[in-house]
């Protein structure tokens, strides 16, 4: 059964399933990773991401990932906006956001899935692409384009973020931010707008991560259920608000995962990569590429 | 203080006794169907409240645990068809241990990091019991009950007991953590573990001993499951939906005191099995998430917070 | 104690009914004839349990547009078990103790459904089966009857590894989504194999929510079988054969599909389009001639316009002719029997053949069906983008049973895809 050909064939396909990952979870990177916000609702925001997507590509025929850019403004002030109410909620009274965050989140990930339901229905749905069902060959290996499109958008989508964050004057101040928002108030900057900027960021990006998503496989209501462990494994194990920690992460995730589905039994994938978890927050609680020792 | 004591141990025995009386009185199974789901939920909620409330370790594997507890009895049943207490004592040791490997877990990890933890805890736990195939795999298992044990006129009248007691059972210990040095160990580590920690409280002891405890209580509610619904399988006994539930009975309800649980478990539990037979559509799922979400914004301390705030204000203003 | 009191109702009602038969305004007034489930409204059955209940909803409109049963209307009572074993035992505990139902039908698919059967059994109360698999084997419930085509455990398994050996294939893959269903097939899958003298070379369980499944197709591909046997739920059937065809399969495979659930959803086939070509797979129901009754062309027609408004699948060929023909078949049962008698409806029920929009039904002992009336159909001339085709005949060819069959197997796999 083992045979060096089928090894390499899962280590390829599992780079290119985990740069998917990466690109579901680094908006979470952004808002959980550097702003401490427990975003669980961040799954089911993607899924709305990508309903947005399917209706552009549906009824009018765009591209799904034209459509997750166009899509992308909106989000960015639907996150402020879902910034401005936890802020107002939570951070403002001072009160340790903590289990009442997460609580917060839960509710309106459940109200968004219900809201889904009523308006599409409970059927599976998809986009239609020309890269999508086609597949590239290089010798005797097969590559879906779909996840050469998801490798791609990831890359480049983790390249602009970790140049924004570095590069740019409102990038560095996310950072300071995360570090200490107490100097950055003495410096004179408004830690709160910084943050809501930030955190609109993080919603934004999920324009293109829904459409990878909706690309990748179909979506239906409920499916952020199955993203909420993935997504916050993946930021974790990456260490806090490292975006390049969050590419490299996802993508041991995701050849760890088609090494398993590929040479052992299948069935015990979601085991090993939650164990992988587990063990890296048992030896290196601060992630592999830790923002704090 | 002393008062106080005497009153709960005759509201328990009371409590008791009338769930007693129902089980002969009441000839309508339908109460103890829906009351069994409730009384559950309220073991749940107080259980994770002794490490969730007074500890600040929030736990998302209560599915793990009540899971386990499912598992445990249904391995024990058939493997040599153990009585129902014996299940639920084993359980209660198996949730103990796991509790224990839980209470490790924290000397690494603190907040939300713990949290994760417990999320992949509790889907390597469902996958190893999909793999399983001697208590039925993927596939589900079907059980039969072995007839009731006098002096019970039915075996869901005798499950409906037995969680009643397990309910006592939960609130007496969690009432003599609150109350004891134990609590207010508990709660200081909550508001600064280092600070807990070098004022000489046994932050570790104190986090273990609130694990083993939570989490044996949590497996223990677990295992009468199996024999209620007769069936398992892992996609239903390791359900989201009961770490959600009882995340948001104690938030409701309020964690800074043993009965916000309490009050939060039968105020959601009750709501929900009424909209499961009213409403009875994705509404449902909808209520939960609005409930959630004013809840935490309108009382953040939970209906105990809320009802202490106006408890304060009358004595203010009589001042 | 239940069962008399319910036995004295129903006499006391006959004899009301007697009385007041003569004045014929009075039947107005008599109570309804409840009928009780619950059904997926949420969760992961949610699609197949609002269908199904579509179904069953058309025939109380049709049956009380006749004029009731007994002379009394029929009312349905339904709850939302949210796709949980864990809900259905206090739901039906509220119908036969609160509600007061007449006659039970039972949730659509397996888990709900496994955890009531004891409680139903030990009330005394019939109870028809929605689409489970092998629930009533362990507990051995005398009065129920399942409306699916199913029929013996292994009838599924066989027919399909059947048209593949005749194809000649010797070697067997099998794929199994790691929930209760699938892994139920694949037992008789390999039960079936091992009777053939089939070499299985691939066996695997997938688990719940894999995102993508090349590599597992990668594998599979490399143990060339010459038929693969698929058992997957909705979400997975796409993956897998948009996998299929990007990786591809081996040019040895004869015959590719059989246990995908998902496959029959009308939202599931337009979006997948062309990908289907080549895929036998199995069906309760199709449009095709040797499948057409008395009632289900009308059946559908008011289905179609429905299931707009309800938002649910479009074609519902799956689940909701068959809930019909639960309605149909309790129907057939009362007005033989005279009465709402639990013994007598579940003998009339066991003893006779029952006439149905989707044919005819007669029960084995085991209150599954006596043959196997599992359609294996293979898609053929597939278009994308086209929900209108699966209306029509010949889309998807019936292979296999005998009396419906409407054409031969194309095989090998890759030259049924063109």
């Amino acid at each position: 059964m083992f045979s060096f050909e089928l090894l390499l064939d899962a280590v390829v396909l599992g780079v290119l399933l985990g740069c998917f990952y990466a690109a579901v979870s680094l908006g979470l990177s952004v808002a959980f990773g550097l702003l401490d916000v427990p975003h669980v609702a961040h799954p089911a925001f993607l899924v709305l991401a990508s309903y947005a997507v399917y209706v552009l590509n549906e009824f009018y025929g765009i591209d799904p990932l034209l459509a997750g850019l166009l899509i992308t403004p909106f989000l960015f002030v639907f996150g402020l906006a879902a910034y401005r109410l936890y802020y107002e909620t939570f951070e403002k009274r001072g009160s340790d956001a903590g289990v009442r965050g997460i609580a917060f989140f839960f509710g309106i990930a459940f109200i968004i899935e219900v809201l889904i339901i009523l308006q599409f229905g409970v059927d599976q749905r998809s986009v239609t692409a020309t890269y999508i069902g086609k597949a590239w060959r290089i010798g005797d290996m097969r590559i879906p384009y779909r996840l050469v499109v998801a490798f791609a958008v990831a890359t480049l989508l983790t390249t602009l973020l970790a140049l924004y964050l570095s590069k740019t004057f409102m990038g560095r101040a996310i950072r300071a931010v995360a570090q200490d928002q107490e100097a950055l108030r003495l410096m004179g900057a408004n830690p709160i707008r910084i943050k809501q900027w930030a955190f609109g960021i993080a919603t934004a990006v999920l324009g293109i991560a829904g459409a990878l998503l909706i690309i990748v496989a179909p979506v239906d209501p409920t499916l952020d259920r199955a993203y909420i462990g993935r997504t916050f494994c993946v930021v974790v194990m990456a260490g806090l608000g490292s975006m390049t920690g969050t590419l490299v992460a996802a993508i041991i995730l995701g050849v760890a995962e088609s090494i398993v589905l590929t040479l052992f039994g299948a069935s015990w994938a979601p085991a090993i990569s939650f164990a992988m978890l587990l063990g890296v927050l048992a030896v290196r609680p601060q992630g592999l590429f830790g923002r704090r020792s | 203080m002393k008062r106080n004591g005497i009153f709960f141990w005759i509201g328990a025995a009371v409590f008791l006794i009338a769930i007693a009386l129902m089980t002969k009185l009441i000839t309508n199974e339908y109460p103890f169907f829906a009351g069994y789901v409730i009384l559950q939920f309220i073991v749940l909620a107080v259980a994770w409240s002794i490490l969730g409330g007074h500890a600040g370790y929030v736990n998302f594997g209560t599915s793990a645990f009540f899971g386990m507890g499912v598992y445990t009895a249904v391995f024990l049943f058939k493997v040599a068809g153990a009585p129902l207490l014996v299940q639920i004592a084993a359980a209660a040791a198996v949730g103990a241990l796991m509790g224990f490997a839980l209470g490790l877990l924290t000397l690494r990890m603190q907040g939300i990091f713990f949290s994760i933890a417990t999320i992949a805890l509790t889907i390597v736990i469902e996958t190893s019991i999909t793999n399983w195939r001697y208590v039925g795999g993927a596939a589900g298992i079907q059980l039969q009950r072995p007839p009731v044990t006098w002096p019970f006129s039915g075996y869901v009248q005798m499950l409906f007991f037995v969680q009643a007691v397990l309910v006592v059972l939960a609130v007496v210990v969690s009432r003599y953590i609150q109350n004891s040095w134990i609590g207010r160990g508990l709660q200081a580590l909550r508001d600064d573990e280092l600070a807990a920690e070098c004022t000489g409280v046994p932050t570790l002891r104190l986090k273990v001993l609130a694990c083993v405890v939570s989490g044996a209580l949590m497996c223990a509610a677990g295992a009468p499951a199996a024999m209620y619904l007769q069936y398992a399988d892992p996609s239903s006994a390791f359900n989201l939906n009961y770490s959600v539930s009882t995340l948001a009975m104690s938030l409701i309800g309020g964690t800074a005191h043993w009965a916000g649980p309490i009050v939060g478990a039968i105020l959601l539990g009750t709501t929900q099995q009424l909209l499961t037979v009213t409403i009875s559509s994705e509404v449902n799922v909808l209520v939960l998430g609005v409930m959630l979400v004013l809840f935490v914004v309108a009382a953040p301390e939970g209906l105990i917070g809320l009802l202490r705030r106006v408890r304060d204000k009358r004595k203010e203003g009589k001042q | 104690m239940k069962r008399r009191t319910l036995l004295g109702a129903t006499i006391s009602a006959a004899v009301l009914g007697l009385t007041f038969g003569l004045t014929s305004a009075a039947t107005a007034q008599q109570p309804p004839i409840k009928i009780g489930m619950s059904m997926a409204q949420t969760g992961g059955l949610a699609g197949g349990g609002k269908a199904s209940q579509l179904g069953i909803e058309i025939w109380r409109d049709d049956v009380n547009a006749r004029g009731g049963l007994l002379g009394r209307k029929v009312e349905l009572v339904v709850y939302d078990d949210k796709s949980s074993a864990s809900e259905t035992p206090a739901i039906y505990s509220k119908l036969l103790d609160v509600d007061k139902v007449d006659i039970l039908f039972a949730p659509y698919a397996t888990v709900p459904t496994a955890p009531l059967m004891p409680l139903v059994k030990q009330r005394g109360m019939l109870l028809m089966g929605n689409f489970s698999f092998q629930v009533n084997s362990k507990v051995g419930h005398d009065m129920w009857f399942n409306n699916a085509p199913w029929g013996p455990a292994d009838s599924w398994a066989a027919s399909f590894l059947e048209l593949g050996q005749k194809a000649g294939g010797k070697t067997i893959a099998l794929l199994a989504a790691d929930q209760e269903f699938a892994q139920n097939l694949a037992l008789t899958a390999r039960d079936v194999a091992k009777k053939m003298n089939m070499q299985i070379v691939f066996d695997q369980a997938y688990p719940p929510n894999t995102v993508e499944f090349s590599s597992i197709l990668r594998a599979l591909k490399a143990a060339k079988p010459d038929i693969v046997y698929v058992a997957s739920y909705p979400p997975d059937s796409a993956g897998i054969l948009r996998a299929v065809n990007e990786i591809g399969i081996g040019n040895n495979v004869k015959i590719f599909g059989g246990g995908m659930v998902g496959l029959q959803f009308g939202a599931v086939m337009e979006n997948l389009g062309s990908l289907l070509n080549g895929v036998v797979n199995y069906n309760t129901w199709l449009p095709e001639p040797s499948m057409q009754n008395e009632g289900t062309k009308a059946f559908f027609e008011t289905y179609t316009k429905r299931a707009i408004e309800a938002k649910v699948d479009p074609l519902g060929y799956y689940l909701a002719p068959f809930g019909y023909a639960s309605g149909q078949m309790i129907e057939q049962a009362i007005k033989a029997v005279g009465s709402l008698d639990q013994k007598a409806l579940a003998k009339y029920l066991r003893e006779n053949e029952h006439k149905t929009i989707v044919g005819p039904i007669a029960f084995a002992a085991d209150g599954e069906r006596k043959e196997s009336a599992t359609l294996q159909a293979q898609f053929r001339g597939v278009v994308d983008k086209n929900m209108d085709q699966f209306r029509k005949p010949g889309t998807q060819v019936i292979l296999f049973p005998a009396k419906m069959k409407s054409g031969d197997l194309i095989s090998p796999f890759e030259a049924a895809r063109k």
